[in-house]
C-alpha cells in the first residue's frame, strides 16, 4: 500500500512562502483566497498491506524524521 | 609537556565551512584540528567538537535533518552529555536543533531570501565557555549566510530560554540595540545563538571562523574562538584527572 504524508507549518507558524503565493494569487485576480500554507508532499511505497500497522508505522516516521513537530503538522492517508 | 588540544571538526557530505573551521582552529588557536566523516560512530578523544555551516545532506526535506542522523551524531550527542564542548555554526546550528540538543527550530527566513552580508549580534551572557573574552553588551559584527536562520521556539521555550540565561546572541544595531529593523532574518527575539541549559553546548548563525584574521579584514570572531580555547585550557586538567 502506500502513504501520502503531507507537512505543513503549524497554524499559527508565519507561513512567508504561502504569503507570497497568496500575493501573488491576488495580483492574478484571485483575491477570494484568504489563506495560503505551502509544505510537502511526500509519498511512500509501503510492502505491508496491513493498515493498521502500517499507519503506527508511518506515524513513528512523522515524529522521528519526516515532519518536525515544533514547528510542521502533518497528515497521513493511506492508499491501496 | 602538555597534549596538543584537540577539536574535531564534523564533515557531512555538503559541509562547506569545515576547512574554514580547521583554518582557524590551527592557525588562529595554534591547536590541533581533527575532521571526522560523518560515518564515523566514535570521537577520538578530543576537547571540543566543532560543527561547521554548509548544506549537509543538501539541505533536503529540513536543514539538518538528515545529517541529525548521520552516526556520528550519536557520538557527539554522548560527548555532549558528558559536559563536552560543542560549537555549531549556521548549519551546525541547525543540525543541533534536529538533533534535540538544543530547543527549537528554523524556519525559512522570514524574506525568503539566503542572506549574506555582516552584521551586529550584542553579547547577552558572557559567562558561557563560548563567549568568556567579551564584555556583557559588546556589539560584535560578524558574517551571516543563510536561506534558514529564522530561530523560532513556543512560548514556554522562549520564557526557559530567558530565565536559564540560554540566549547568547541579539541581532543588533550597531549601537547594540536590539529592534526588528536589526533582525536579519525574523528571528523570534531577535535570537542569533543559544545554548542548552548546561552550558557546554552553542549553536549560532553568524560565521566566527570567518572573521578570525585580521587577514580577513575582521578579527571579532577571535574573541568567541579564543573563549572556546580558555575553556578548554581550564577544563583540560579535570580530565586528565577524571
Amino acid at each position: 500500500m502506500k502513504a501520502k504524508v503531507s507537512v505543513t507549518l503549524k497554524r499559527g507558524i508565519l507561513d512567508p512562502q504561502g504569503q507570497a503565493v497568496q500575493h501573488a494569487l491576488s495580483s492574478l485576480g484571485y483575491t477570494g483566497v484568504k489563506d495560503v500554507r505551502v509544505g510537502k508532499l511526500i509519498e511512500l511505497e509501503l510492502a505491508t498491506n496491513d493498515r493498521a500497522g502500517a499507519e503506527a508505522e508511518v506515524k513513528a516516521m512523522c515524529e522521528r524524521l519526516l515532519a518536525n513537530t515544533i514547528i510542521e503538522e502533518y497528515r497521513i492517508e493511506l492508499v491501496e | 609537556m602538555t597534549a596538543p588540544l584537540r577539536i574535531g571538526v564534523l564533515v557531512f557530505p555538503g559541509s562547506n565551512c569545515d576547512r574554514d573551521c580547521h583554518e582557524a582552529v590551527t592557525q588562529v588557536l595554534g591547536a590541533q584540528a581533527d575532521f571526522i566523516w560523518h560515518k564515523e560512530s566514535r570521537l577520538p578523544p578530543l576537547d571540543a567538537v566543532i560543527i561547521p555551516g554548509g548544506f549537509s545532506y543538501g539541505d533536503y526535506l529540513r536543514t539538518g535533518a538528515i545529517a541529525r542522523f548521520s552516526p556520528v551524531m550519536t557520538a557527539v550527542i554522548r560527548f555532549a552529555e558528558a559536559g563536552g564542548l560543542v560549537l555549531g555554526i549556521c548549519n551546525g546550528f541547525q543540525i543541533l536543533l534536529e538533533a534535540g540538543l538544543l530547543p527549537g527550530a528554523m524556519l525559512r527566513n522570514r524574506s525568503l531570501s539566503f542572506i549574506c552580508k555582516d552584521i551586529h549580534v550584542r553579547i547577552e551572557n558572557t559567562v558561557t565557555p563560548f563567549t568568556s573574552r567579551c564584555k556583557p553588551g559588546q556589539v560584535l559584527t560578524l558574517p551571516i549566510a543563510h536561506g534558514e536562520g529564522n530561530y523560532y521556539a513556543d512560548q514556554a521555550t522562549l520564557s526557559t530560554l530567558k530565565a536559564k540565561n540560554q540566549v547568547v546572541f541579539r541581532y543588533c544595531t550597531k549601537d547594540g540595540a536590539v529592534t526588528p529593523e536589526a533582525n536579519p532574518n525574523g528571528s523570534l527575539d531577535n535570537i542569533g545563538g543559544i545554548t542548552n541549559a548546561a552550558g557546554n553546548v552553542l549553536g549560532m548563525m553568524p560565521h566566527p571562523e570567518r572573521c578570525a584574521d585580521a587577514l580577513l579584514g575582521n578579527e571579532d570572531g577571535q574573541l568567541l574562538l579564543l573563549s572556546l580555547l580558555d575553556a578548554v585550557k581550564s577544563r583540560k586538567p579535570a580530565l586528565a584527572t577524571t
